[in-house]
């Protein structure tokens, strides 16, 4: 074996950090993976599309935007931006918390496809969140919106292995198996517990503190 | 049965109806490319299982193209202004929610009901794949509703969702390319040769420091691969298995857990994780691409070095 096929990872380190278009980057680093590897450069392009077509259902979730488009429309994000200005005592951190708590706790049950950056965080929860914190300036708005995706993310990362029917769950079961080490996909999710609690401790103190400098209220 | 295939086509209609009003935008300079870059999206939903492997890889080069030379652009789909949404927003009321709650509503419902009762057992819908059919069902429901409420015209579901995959571009995109990616490492065997390297880092006998370079690879490899699922075979056959259970003793479900989770650690940190960092990026309008990975990275790294405490101590390693 030899590293040559490895060189494919400094390709898309470079490209990411010179800001090529990642689409390029992506494209040229699977074809020099596979041509350095002693691939065919047909077999490599049938390889990805193969990869590709394999992986669509990641594309499923985009029929959601013309719902969300349509409600944009008839003004849903200035609608939930009224109601948290209506909530008093409501504030950015708290809100965000809040959607934390929920995400994690949806995911561990097995729920963690109902909500998303397309579902809920672009429609519902970043114009709660900037609504939540009164007037922000630009540069405000932009952490606090990219505030509102990192939570969703961390919800979602640390609480759905807490549900045991899960994709990385089996993985881990089908490779312990492999080497000799039989486990239940139960005990499995069971373990995940310390670390979610880990996660909603750290990422909820960020949210508790989030608000401090902001709003002196 | 409803299967997977079936839950394309949607999919591919949407992407086929806004390449076709791509076309047709004058306000987009690039209306060609951006129509192309749509259109390629629509044949590979459409009809991803019938024009071969190479042909779907032609798709990918097309569009790795379109989106890396700058051919594709942004058009001026027809919607309302800022002071007409607030009217309306005044004007409807609370009950704007209803539609955007019945898609998580019906994916929820969904999914308890074929999990916890007998239709779960009825054999309509292809085992695992509820929750997206039901996804699909409540988008159907929510069109249905605004159309019949909101009598919006008749164009307006493609233009609005047009507006959103404009803003989105090629970031819709990625995240499968870099699953395909993540395809071609393997078959290239990449994961062999990282775990070789990784191993021959470790110091004979120190379980510590073992715990701390199986972590830092999932996390470390995971960012490279965008992806835990792809760095958990090659960490666990390289340390995970054979030194911290098998030579010093660790529980098994521990290692497998929490070492799944400190790649999800990487997954917080990395632009090849695209679909969670860089799409809502695009999705909220930020400024800076990897304005999500900033914000994340405080809570990545604590939860990194609570993950080696947990392996450490709970595993029984200490």
């Amino acid at each position: 074996m030899t590293w040559l096929p490895l060189l494919g990872i400094p390709i898309v380190v470079l490209g990411f950090a010179l800001r090529l278009n990642p689409m390029l980057v992506v494209v040229a680093a699977g074809l020099a993976t596979g041509l350095l590897a002693g691939m065919g450069l047909v077999e490599v392009i049938a390889a990805f599309g193969k990869a590709f077509n394999d992986n669509r259902i990641i594309a499923i979730v985009w029929v959601v935007l013309p719902v969300i488009g349509l409600l944009e429309r008839h003004g849903l994000q200035q609608r939930a931006a009224a109601v948290i200005r209506g909530f008093r005592g409501a504030t950015t951190g708290r809100l965000l918390l809040l959607y934390l708590a929920y995400r994690q706790i949806t995911a561990a049950v097995g729920l963690h496809s109902t909500a998303g950056h397309a579902q809920t965080v672009r429609p519902l929860v970043a114009p709660m969140a900037l609504a939540a914190a009164g007037e922000p300036t630009p540069e405000e708005a932009e952490k606090i919106k990219a505030m509102a995706a990192a939570t969703d993310n961390v919800g979602l990362f640390f609480g759905e292995d807490v549900f045991f029917a899960i994709g990385s769950i089996v993985l881990i079961q089908q490779v312990l198996a492999a080497e000799g080490y039989q486990l239940t996909p139960l005990e499995l999710a069971l373990w995940a517990i310390p670390s979610a609690i880990a996660a909603f401790a750290i990422h909820g103190a960020r949210l508790w503190w989030f608000d401090r400098p902001r709003a002196p209220r | 049965m409803i299967t997977l295939a079936w839950l394309y086509i949607p999919a591919g209609l949407l992407f086929a109806a806004v390449a076709l009003r791509s076309a047709t935008d004058r306000a987009n300079p690039k209306r060609l490319g951006t129509a192309a870059f749509w259109g390629l999206m629509a044949l590979s939903l459409l009809a991803g299982d019938r024009i071969g492997d190479f042909g779907n890889g032609l798709v990918v080069i097309g569009l790795a193209a379109l989106a890396g030379f700058g051919l594709i652009g942004r058009g001026a789909p027809a919607t309302t202004t800022e002071p007409e949404r607030q009217v309306l927003a005044e004007r409807l009321g609370n009950r704007l929610f209803l539609p955007a709650l019945v898609i998580p509503l019906t994916a929820l419902a969904g999914t308890l009901a074929w999990t916890y009762t007998p239709l779960g057992a009825s054999g309509w819908i292809e085992p695992k794949r509820e929750t997206y059919v039901f996804l699909i069902l409540g988008v159907i429901l929510a069109l249905a509703v605004i159309v019949v409420w909101l009598r919006p015209p008749a164009l307006a579901p493609v233009e609005e969702g047009r507006r959103l995959l404009d803003a989105i571009g090629w970031a819709a995109v990625l995240p499968q390319l870099l699953a395909a990616l993540g395809a071609v490492f393997a078959i290239a065997g990449v994961g062999e040769i990282v775990g070789a390297g990784v191993r021959s880092v470790i110091p004979d006998g120190s379980v510590f420091l073992t715990v701390c370079v199986f972590a830092l690879g999932m996390a470390g490899f995971t960012m490279i691969m965008g992806n835990a699922f792809a760095a958990f075979p090659v960490m666990a056959a390289a340390i995970g298995v054979p030194l911290l259970i098998a030579d010093y003793g660790g529980n098994p479900a521990v290692i497998g857990a929490v070492g799944m989770l400190a790649g999800f650690c990487g997954t917080l940190m990395t632009p090849m994780a695209a679909n969670f960092n860089l799409v809502p990026a695009a999705l909220l309008e930020l400024k800076d691409p990897y304005g999500v990975i900033r914000a994340q990275i405080p809570t990545a790294l604590p939860l990194l070095l609570a993950n080696i405490a947990i392996l450490y101590w709970l595993a029984g390693l200490a």
